[in-house]
């Protein structure tokens, strides 16, 4: 039951049940869709960027708790980032959700670090990096729907 | 079965024969709940097997040392052993496959290169398994031809009107699941194939739910072709059968060429062996056919009567109990049901409550259930579904409703 603890605290459950920044972006100039066919979670990524820096970001979707929550957080962390913090912030936080002995020196992560609890989930790490796979994409302007299958 | 052989069915002893079911799952016992995924194995299934790759393995069909022959013997016993569970005319009928899919796959190809043209149609229901959507949607892409849907009820049955309006001259088959691994819904198929064979069209049956739940008699049905897989039937993975009419097995062209489904072979020209063999293939999986005999030796055991009687009552006590919770909801109502039962919860995703019901020591599916469409139709991203076998018992919907409990707690 503490892992379950772990993976499903009170931020988590807040951020799952009232996503913030959750709806559309008039003046996105990065749109993109985001799936996982295996569970059925969907998200579109609304995103701003000038000169390299995110101004803006916002997303929609449906999904469990943990990939809303999961994109909710990231929204809030991102604004103001350059587009190569984004990069870096996903590297950093697939490391957090999969890596179970790497559990120091997350700091950088901000509020992100509390979807550590995911690692011990192997199944839920899908869940987690949706949208990062989802902004990432964005950012790359690739017009194909992002996957993770 | 008789009186006392019927005695002797207790659910303890039935889980007694699955080694499986007695491991303990994050310190909790095991409640398997995921059985319409795949069914746990008997230790009479598991022996089989052993028995069959520690003494009796040799290739089937072509030695003529005595291990062969014993293989053989036993290869074919299994198949003796499908025909009489389904009661099928002739054990050429019986085509083993690697599962339901490859036998829809066979279906789609062979009947469907030889018999469906450009502007044909083809029947199947909006509550299909992707795996009898995707090889129709193959087949009418090569051939020019249409798939029709066959409407689902808010009670999650088939609409019958709307199957009926759908029957024309230009319908080549019609392909439909027997009992939903979503819905639980047991359909009409009697009605089904008589109102097909009023228009002279031939049916498929996807009965990969139904067999481990309820008697089939595909000559009773008049069904002209019926697949199911041996892994939900207590049997190994990777085995399958196709039952076809001898008529149409006869008319229809290979499916795959190689070994044992050819008579001569020169390089210019084949002659293509008799039913089964014509469409099996290659070195078939004689451990898991092997195996899909001893399990069908042991439902048998049991009786399909009794296995049915058990898993109505447990899915009613599971139905009840579920809905008690508030803030649940089933899809898929209907009154007849194997035992499935598909909700959705307000305060949680599916994927969060198998999480916690995982912690718990119970294993559910959560996600479409390879049945995006039908997921669709009921407006929802997904559901959690629990699916019954004859080693569940009454305790395991108790654990159930308990988890479920915990679920809102943490959510609510």
């Amino acid at each position: 039951m503490s892992e379950l603890r772990e993976l499903y605290q009170e931020l988590i459950i807040d951020h799952g049940r009232s996503p913030r920044n959750f709806g559309k972006l008039d003046t996105a100039n990065h749109i993109k869709e985001g799936y996982n066919p295996l569970c059925g979670d969907k998200i579109t990524i609304y995103l701003q960027t000038e000169n390299g820096i995110v101004t803006d970001v916002k997303f929609e979707g449906e999904g469990c708790a943990i990939s809303m929550a999961s994109a909710s957080l990231m929204t809030q962390v991102l604004k103001g980032k350059s587009v190569d913090d984004v990069q870096a912030l996903f590297r950093h936080f697939h490391t957090l959700v999969t890596d179970t002995d790497e559990k120091e020196g997350h700091e950088a992560l901000g509020k992100l670090k509390v979807l550590q609890g995911v690692a011990e989930f192997p199944a839920r790490v899908k869940c987690a990096t949706l949208c990062w796979h989802t902004i990432v994409a964005a950012l790359k302007n690739d017009d194909q729907p992002v996957s993770t299958e | 079965m008789s009186e006392l052989e019927a005695q002797l069915f207790t659910p303890q002893r039935v889980k007694d024969d699955f080694p499986l079911l007695q491991q303990t799952v994050h310190e909790k016992p095991l409640v398997y709940l995921d059985s319409g995924a795949t069914s746990q194995k008997p230790q009479q299934v598991i022996d089989a097997v052993n028995q069959y790759y520690t003494l009796d393995n040799a290739n089937v069909h072509r030695g003529i040392y005595d291990l062969s022959q014993r293989a053989t013997a036993a290869f074919e016993a299994a198949r003796q052993g499908v025909r009489n569970f389904i009661h099928a005319k002739h054990n050429h009928e019986i085509i083993f496959t690697r599962g339901t899919t490859e036998a829809i796959n066979l279906v789609a190809h062979s009947f469907g290169d030889m018999f469906v043209n450009a502007g044909d149609e083809i029947i199947i229901s909006a509550m299909e398994h992707h795996s009898n959507i995707v090889p129709w949607q193959m087949l009418c892409e090569r051939k020019g031809a249409h798939l029709k849907i066959i409407q689902v009820t808010d009670e999650g049955c088939l609409d019958m009107t709307h199957f009926q309006s759908l029957i024309n001259s230009r319908t080549k088959l019609v392909s439909v699941i027997h009992a939903s691994n979503v819905l639980g819904t047991i359909n009409p198929v009697e009605e089904i194939v008589a109102a097909a064979k009023a228009h002279d069209i031939p049916v498929l049956l996807d009965g990969a739910q139904a067999v481990s739940h309820l008697p089939v008699d595909v000559c009773a049905l008049d069904c002209d072709f019926y697949v199911f897989s041996a892994h939900k039937l207590y049997g190994p993975t990777g085995t399958g059968v196709l039952y076809g009419k001898e008529k149409w097995l006869n008319a229809m062209p290979p499916y795959q060429g190689g070994g044992d489904m050819i008579r001569r072979v020169t390089f210019e020209k084949t002659e293509y062996n008799v039913p089964p063999y014509k469409f099996e293939a290659g070195t078939p999986n004689m451990a898991g056919v092997i195996g899909l005999g001893a399990a069908i030796d042991y439902v048998n055991r049991l009786g399909l009567d009794n296995i049915a009687q058990h898993e109505s009552a447990l899915l009613s006590y599971a139905t009840s109990e579920l809905e008690k919770i508030s803030g649940l909801r089933i899809i898929g109502t209907a009154t007849e049901k194997v035992g499935v039962i598909s909700f959705t919860m307000d305060c949680a995703h599916p994927h969060d409550i198998a999480t916690i019901l995982d912690s718990e020591g119970i294993a559910i599916r959560a996600g479409h259930h390879c049945a995006m469409p039908l997921i669709e139709r009921f407006g929802v991203p997904a559901t959690a579904r629990i699916s019954l076998a004859v080693y569940n018992q009454k305790q395991d919907i108790d654990r159930l409703v308990i988890a479920l409990n915990k679920v809102k707690n943490l959510f609510e």
